[in-house]
């Protein structure tokens, strides 16, 4: 019998905020799918576009990008950059045929460990329902025929 | 004996081997220089011709266009067998340029839209390419087109690019310099500039210190004004990631830069880093409104991979 499919999910976490919640999720013992591969950054505003396209390139099935709350940024401005460069970068995405549901963003405070969890849990079902993305595999299918 | 240079075309429109005609009379300087062995835009030659050569009997292959049929994809191997240095030229050979745009699609889209949707097509009968095609007892063939259009290295090895859409006769003339003096680069560089088109721009001291864009607009809406820094005027100049050596022709002309240069040596995918410069600049912080100046931007994916999807991270759109 097959395995069954466990998305893989690249979440790029603040360090200011959305990895504290992380680790907050961690002491309190809650319970989460374990399908990300955190990647700590010191900010949202940190995120090269090219990091998500790699990501995605490289086989991720979703990416996940965590960073403060608007107003909470510890550099101020730095998650209204990443706001500012998701939007146009989850049309490019989009125009790439990858599914909304596979790029997001949240703004998730050090004391919200019970809403990272809620988030984990929501993305891993709906990139789960969607299936693999296997990208390279796509692209080569296409480039053969 | 003088050293043998060749020339060839695959999926491109014609304009770099205009960059070799505008090297005007500078054209008789690289024919006193050099033997052309194969240039079939302007002379005849024959595959035969090229396959008879000894192997890396040809110093230098210019090759422009991006491949996309199995004919180009032969010619550049044989290319590649019969030469020591093989430089790709232009837009389309570095990065696949705007044939690269067909990512977007595959074959099977490219030839609805070309030979049956297309509002200058005539087709009533439906008739599409085929490889093998039998008529009346004869049988013709045609290469096979492939759903996914490459860059030059991404199917033969190269040692240098060429880049612009098209480059400067300038640039082609400073590789054949660079090439007969043997004071070569090293290899996979692109014989250009390593610095960002703004550096370079006429108008750079015009260029504001925080770029704060609040309203995106498209050329046509405009008069462009022809002293100031076109991006600060909101029109999409993607110079901030381009690399310069074109002699900012299309600032001179008062349109923006489109980045036909491609991106400097540090940047894995042009796209991505130039998405980051233009979303950064939108003069916001709230959500729904850099939702509203960034919409002005119309596709996104087709301007900022204009002239690198083959080469970007995810290299075609997948279907």
């Amino acid at each position: 019998m097959p395995e069954p499919f466990e998305p893989r999910i690249v979440a790029f976490f603040c360090n200011w905020c959305t990895y504290l919640a992380a680790d907050l999720a961690g002491t309190s013992r809650m319970k989460y799918p374990p399908n990300a591969r955190v990647i700590r950054v010191m900010c949202s505003g940190r995120l090269d576009p090219q990091f998500i396209l790699k990501a995605f390139a490289d086989g991720a099935d979703g990416v996940l990008i965590g960073g403060c709350h608007p107003g909470d940024c510890h550099y101020q401005e730095g998650n209204y950059k990443c706001l500012r460069r998701f939007n146009l970068l989850k049309r490019v995405v989009k125009e790439m045929g990858i599914e909304d549901d596979r790029f997001r963003l949240e703004w998730i405070s050090a004391s919200e460990g019970d809403r990272l969890r809620s988030v984990m849990i929501d993305m891993v079902d709906k990139v789960r329902a969607l299936g693999p993305l296997n990208w390279n595999a796509s692209v080569e299918e296409v480039a053969v025929s | 004996m003088k050293p043998k240079v060749a020339f060839y075309w695959c999926a491109a429109c014609g304009g770099c081997e205009e960059m070799v005609v505008d090297l005007a009379e500078g054209i008789l300087d690289v024919v006193a220089a050099v033997d052309i062995v194969l240039w079939p835009v302007a002379m005849d030659f024959k595959r035969a011709d090229v396959e008879a050569m000894p192997d890396r009997s040809i110093a230098v292959a210019f090759i422009n266009g991006a491949i996309r049929t199995t004919e180009q994809e032969e010619w550049v191997h044989l290319l590649r067998r019969k030469s020591q240095v093989v430089i790709a030229v232009g837009a389309c050979a570095q990065m696949g340029g705007i044939p690269g745009l067909a990512n977007f699609s595959n074959r099977a889209g490219v030839f609805q839209t070309v030979y049956r949707e297309a509002p200058s097509t005539l087709n009533d009968a439906g008739v599409y390419p085929e490889t093998i095609h039998k008529d009346n007892g004869f049988t013709v063939t045609l290469p096979r087109f492939f759903d996914t259009v490459k860059a030059l290295h991404q199917v033969i090895d190269v040692d240098y690019y060429i880049p612009g859409c098209p480059p400067t006769p300038q640039l082609l003339s400073d590789a054949v310099t660079a090439l007969l003096s043997g004071k070569l680069p090293e290899k996979g560089s692109v014989l250009a500039p390593d610095q960002a088109l703004c550096m370079d721009c006429p108008r750079k001291d015009t260029k504001p210190e925080r770029l704060a864009i609040s309203e995106f607009k498209r050329p046509h809406e405009v008069l462009i004004d022809q002293e100031k820094c076109i991006l600060a005027q909101g029109l999409l100049c993607l110079g901030p990631a381009t690399r310069a050596g074109c002699g900012s022709r299309c600032i001179e002309g008062n349109m923006p830069c489109t980045g036909c240069f491609g991106p400097t040596s540090r940047v894995r995918d042009y796209g991505g880093k130039i998405l980051s410069a233009i979303a950064g600049s939108a003069a916001s912080n709230d959500e729904a409104e850099i939702a509203r100046i960034l919409d002005k931007i119309p596709d996104p994916a087709g301007t900022f991979y204009r002239y690198s999807l083959p080469v970007s991270e995810l290299q075609r759109k997948r279907l």
